[in-house]
C-alpha cells in the first residue's frame, strides 16, 4: 500500500437480486483496496448490507465507490453500524470488557463515564447482545 | 457535635455546608477531621444499580359496576391481587406473560415487571387486564382497560431489600459460559463483575448504620422517600475490616417512596441475557455530620473497601460459602483484578456515573433547602446473621 493511502469504514445497502455480482472480487481486484468485512448478509430475495472497511488511497476508494453504486447499491459512509442511545446508556460500564477493540471506554477516572469511539467498533454486537439497559442497537 | 434540628435549620436558612461523598475524601484531607467536621453539615452518599427486590402498590380506582381483582396484568405482567379489590402489587423482576423465558437458552427477557414501572414513571399509556369471580358487592368479572400514572390513586413504590452495604464480585470457574444475575461470566475465570458505588454507596458510608436506620429521609429516584424497615436479608453481623467496614453482603435497607414524584431516567427496566429482568434504581442518601466519628466514617475509599471473589460457577449456585479471596475496590475500579496469580478482566454492573449524578442532585436539593434530614425511629440491627433454608421432612 501506498503512504497515501486511507481507510474508510463503509457500509453497502443491496436491494433485492443484486447477490449475483462479486462485488467485492471488483474492490480488490480492480481498485487494489484491502477490504475487511465486518458483517454482511447479503441473500436473494431479501435486502441486505455489508459493514467493511476499505484501505486505499482516496482516488481509488472514491472510484470503487462510484463502480459500486452502478449497481444500485446505497453507499453510507457513516459507518455507523452500531449505536449507542446516550439517553438509554447508564455508564455502569458493564460492557467495557466485553468489547474486543475497546471501543466503548471509561476514559474519565473520575466520572467513570463510558465513551464510545463508533471509529474503532467492529461490530462484534456483543453489547447489543449483553446491554441490561438496551443502550446499544443495531442499524440492520 | 451538631444535632438534627441544628443541620436541619441550617438548611432551612439556605447556610447548610453539603458535600458529596465523593468530594469530601480530599476536603477532610486538606482541611483536617476536626476543622471539616464543624464546617460540613451533610456529606450526600447515592448509587444506582439493579436492586431485584423492588416493586410497587399500585390503586386503580373503582370501576363502574366495581371489581375485586383476583387475578392482573399490567402490560401483560402479572401482579399480585391478594390484597385488597383494586389495590396490586407489580415486582420488578416479574416476566411478561408469554415471554419464553429460557427456553431457548440463553433468553432475552426483554420486558418485565422493571420495564413496567419505568414506563409508569415515564407517563406512558398502558394497559391493565383483570379477572375477577363476581361477587355482590364487586360484580364485575372482567375488565381491559388503559390508564397512565396520573389516572392512579396511589403509584408507591415499595422495595423490601436495596442499597446492599457491599457486594461480591463475581467469576466463573466452570467450563462453561454462564449467565447471572451478576452478568454473562466465561469459562476459567476469564472475566469478573462487581455492582457497588463503593466510596460514595450509602451504607458503606455509614458502616454501623449511626445516621441511617429506620425513618431516614431518601432520595429514592427523585422522590423523598423513607427507610421504612432494614432489608431483607439484612445481617450486619459479618466480617469487617479492622476500619468496621463489612467484607461482603451485610446491611440492606427496606425504602419507600411516591412513584408520582420520581425522574425516569433513575427508574429504569433492566434485561439480563439467560437470566431475566430487574429494576435499576438511582438512590441518595444524606448523611448527616453529627461528630468526626460519623465524618471519618464518610471518608471512606474505594481502596479501604474489600469485596469477596466468589465463583458463580460452583459456589454461588451450590450456597458451599466458600469464599475465594477478597479485593479492594480501588483494584475493581482498574478494570483488572489479580486470583490466585491470575489477571482477570473486571466490569461494573452498579452505575458510579448515575450514583455521582443522584449525590450532585440530592446536595443541589439540601443547599437549596428543599431537602430536610430525618433522624432515625429505630436502629438498624448490627449483629443479625443470614440464615439458610434449611430442607426438612422426607422430600427428595
Amino acid at each position: 500500500m501506498n503512504d497515501d493511502s486511507v481507510t474508510k469504514k463503509l457500509m453497502f445497502y443491496f436491494p433485492q437480486c443484486v447477490c449475483d455480482k462479486p462485488i467485492i472480487y471488483h474492490l480488490v481486484k480492480d481498485y487494489n483496496l484491502i477490504v475487511n468485512v465486518y458483517r454482511a448478509k447479503v441473500t436473494p430475495e431479501e435486502e441486505g448490507y455489508l459493514v467493511l472497511d476499505v484501505t486505499g488511497t482516496e482516488e481509488a476508494i472514491q472510484r470503487a465507490i462510484d463502480f459500486v453504486r452502478t449497481f444500485d447499491v446505497t453507499v453510507n459512509y457513516s459507518g455507523k453500524g452500531v449505536v449507542r442511545d446516550e439517553e438509554r446508556c447508564s455508564h455502569c460500564g458493564y460492557c467495557v470488557p466485553y468489547c474486543p477493540p475497546g471501543a466503548l471506554k471509561i476514559e474519565d477516572r473520575a466520572t467513570r463515564k463510558v465513551a464510545y469511539h463508533e471509529s474503532e467498533c467492529i461490530e462484534c454486537l456483543a453489547c447489543i447482545h449483553i446491554c441490561p439497559f438496551g443502550a446499544c442497537t443495531s442499524a440492520f | 457535635m451538631k444535632t438534627y434540628e441544628q443541620i436541619n435549620d441550617r438548611i432551612e436558612s439556605g447556610k447548610a455546608v453539603v458535600l458529596t461523598a465523593d468530594e469530601i475524601m480530599d476536603y477532610v484531607d486538606k482541611k483536617g477531621l476536626k476543622a471539616a467536621a464543624k464546617e460540613v453539615d451533610v456529606v450526600t452518599t447515592a448509587t444506582f444499580g439493579p436492586m431485584c427486590s423492588s416493586g410497587c402498590f399500585l390503586n386503580f380506582g373503582h370501576s363502574k359496576p366495581k371489581i375485586r381483582m383476583s387475578e392482573a396484568w399490567v402490560a401483560d405482567v402479572l401482579v399480585y391481587t391478594g390484597i385488597a379489590a383494586v389495590d396490586v402489587y407489580l415486582g420488578c423482576t416479574q416476566l411478561r406473560h408469554g415471554d419464553p423465558a429460557n427456553m431457548y437458552p440463553p433468553g432475552e427477557f426483554r420486558y418485565g415487571g422493571g420495564h413496567v414501572m419505568e414506563d409508569l414513571v415515564a407517563g406512558k399509556t398502558l394497559q391493565l387486564f383483570a379477572l375477577s369471580y363476581g361477587t355482590d358487592c364487586y360484580p364485575l368479572r372482567e375488565i381491559r382497560t388503559y390508564f397512565s400514572i396520573q389516572d392512579l390513586n396511589q403509584a408507591i413504590m415499595v422495595n423490601p431489600r436495596n442499597c446492599y452495604q457491599n457486594y461480591n464480585v463475581a467469576i466463573n470457574r466452570s467450563d462453561r459460559t454462564i449467565y447471572t444475575y451478576m452478568g454473562k461470566l466465561e469459562p476459567d475465570q476469564k472475566n469478573g463483575n462487581y455492582c457497588s458505588a463503593g466510596q460514595i454507596s450509602p451504607l458503606l458510608n455509614d458502616p454501623f448504620y449511626e445516621t441511617i436506620g429506620v425513618g431516614t429521609r431518601v432520595w429514592l429516584a427523585g422522590a423523598h422517600g423513607h427507610v421504612y424497615a432494614e432489608g431483607t436479608q439484612h445481617a450486619g453481623g459479618v466480617a469487617r475490616t479492622p476500619d468496621g467496614l463489612p467484607m461482603g453482603g451485610a446491611g440492606t435497607l427496606a425504602l419507600t417512596g411516591d412513584m408520582k414524584q420520581m425522574k425516569k431516567e433513575f427508574v429504569r427496566g433492566v434485561s439480563f441475557i439467560g437470566y431475566g429482568v430487574s429494576l435499576a434504581l438511582g438512590i441518595g442518601i444524606p448523611i448527616p455530620i453529627l461528630n468526626e466519628e460519623v465524618l471519618r466514617r464518610a471518608c471512606v475509599r474505594d481502596r479501604d473497601i474489600l469485596a469477596p471473589v466468589v465463583d458463580y460457577g460452583v459456589d454461588y449456585p451450590q450456597n458451599t460459602g466458600n469464599v475465594i479471596g477478597h479485593v479492594s475496590y480501588e483494584q475493581l475500579r482498574t478494570g483488572q483484578i489479580q486470583v490466585d496469580g491470575k489477571t482477570i478482566e473486571v466490569g461494573s454492573l452498579s452505575s458510579y456515573y448515575k450514583a455521582l449524578e443522584v449525590a450532585n442532585l440530592l446536595a443541589d436539593e439540601i443547599r437549596r433547602g428543599d431537602f430536610r434530614l430525618a433522624a432515625p425511629i429505630a436502629p438498624l440491627c448490627r449483629d443479625t446473621k443470614m440464615r439458610p433454608l434449611v430442607k426438612r421432612g422426607n422430600n427428595r
